[in-house]
């Protein structure tokens, strides 16, 4: 059985490099998918805690499903309003959606 | 090194290395396809957490439905359309932020005792696989309200999704 501390430091990597396409990128489309990302290490921490600390009860793994369904709404979702900005303002740059700025 | 360890370091460097595609790379459609790679990858540490039903949906939700959602929007925005430099000036101080963030993370995990691969009685634990069947049972009594909550939530999704793409009357 592999050591659970492989799994969180794989997580803990991938976290980083999400947030860091979060803060760093300026599409917005880049940005989701950093976000996808960021969900992953989450989800990858959640089946590790399901499997390794409470193996009887599979919390983590229904938590884990959850988080999928819940991403693939708010991807839907989010390519929506990105859509949506670059129809209103032909583009989808987020440093050039900066109308509630004055 | 066990056979399963080599595994989930060959697994694990895929995932990293597609992650840092996603936001290194200077074109967006490269970015998306290493998305592709890093998710595929994220459902074999499924599998080695066996967790077969999570990989499987991994598969077809991620990599399917949502990378290619992403391409879709990729193609409906048009990229070349998109600002030359895709890293703003802040980069730094994200770099910073990540990997803080994760520094700090692996700390904690490395400093923290886990339950060791072994029981009390020192014998080696057993991965438990947990059936499909048991999942699905699970889901639909203990976890009927959080489920139904997320059809709802999906629903409403999907007709916002709707509703702001299709834009205005008349338009």
């Amino acid at each position: 059985m592999i050591p659970i501390d492989n799994f969180l430091v794989l997580s803990s990597i991938l976290f980083g490099i999400g947030m860091y396409g979060v803060l760093a990128r300026r599409s917005a489309l880049l940005i989701i998918m950093s976000v996808e990302l960021m969900l992953q290490a989450v989800s990858i921490n959640f089946v590790a805690f399901a499997l390794y600390l409470h193996p009887e009860a599979f919390t983590g793994l229904v938590f884990a499903i959850f988080v999928i369904v819940i991403a693939a709404a708010e991807v839907g979702l989010a390519l929506a309003i990105v859509l949506r900005l670059y129809r209103n303002r032909q583009t989808a740059n987020v440093d050039e959606a900066d109308s509630l700025k004055w | 090194m066990s056979y399963e360890e080599g595994i989930f370091y060959v697994v694990a460097a895929v995932t990293v290395l597609g992650a840092l595609g996603v936001v290194l790379s200077r074109n967006v459609i490269h970015s998306a396809l290493f998305l592709i790679v890093s998710l595929l990858a994220v459902a074999g540490v499924f599998i080695l957490l066996a967790a077969e039903f999570l990989a499987i949906v991994q598969v077809l939700v991620y990599g399917g439905a949502v990378t290619i959602l992403i391409l879709f929007a990729m193609m409906l925005t048009r990229v070349r359309d998109m600002p030359r430099a895709l890293t703003g000036p802040q980069w730094p101080l994200a770099a910073l932020a990540g990997s803080m963030i994760g520094g700090i993370s692996i700390a904690a995990v490395l400093g923290t005792e886990w339950p060791g691969e072994t029981n009390e009685a020192g014998q080696a634990i057993e991965v438990t696989v947990i059936p499909i069947e048991k999942i699905g049972h699970d889901l639909f009594t203990v976890w009927a309200v959080p489920f139904e909550i997320a059809s709802l939530v999906l629903i409403v999704a999907l007709l916002g999704a709707i509703i702001l793409a299709r834009g205005e009357e008349g338009e």
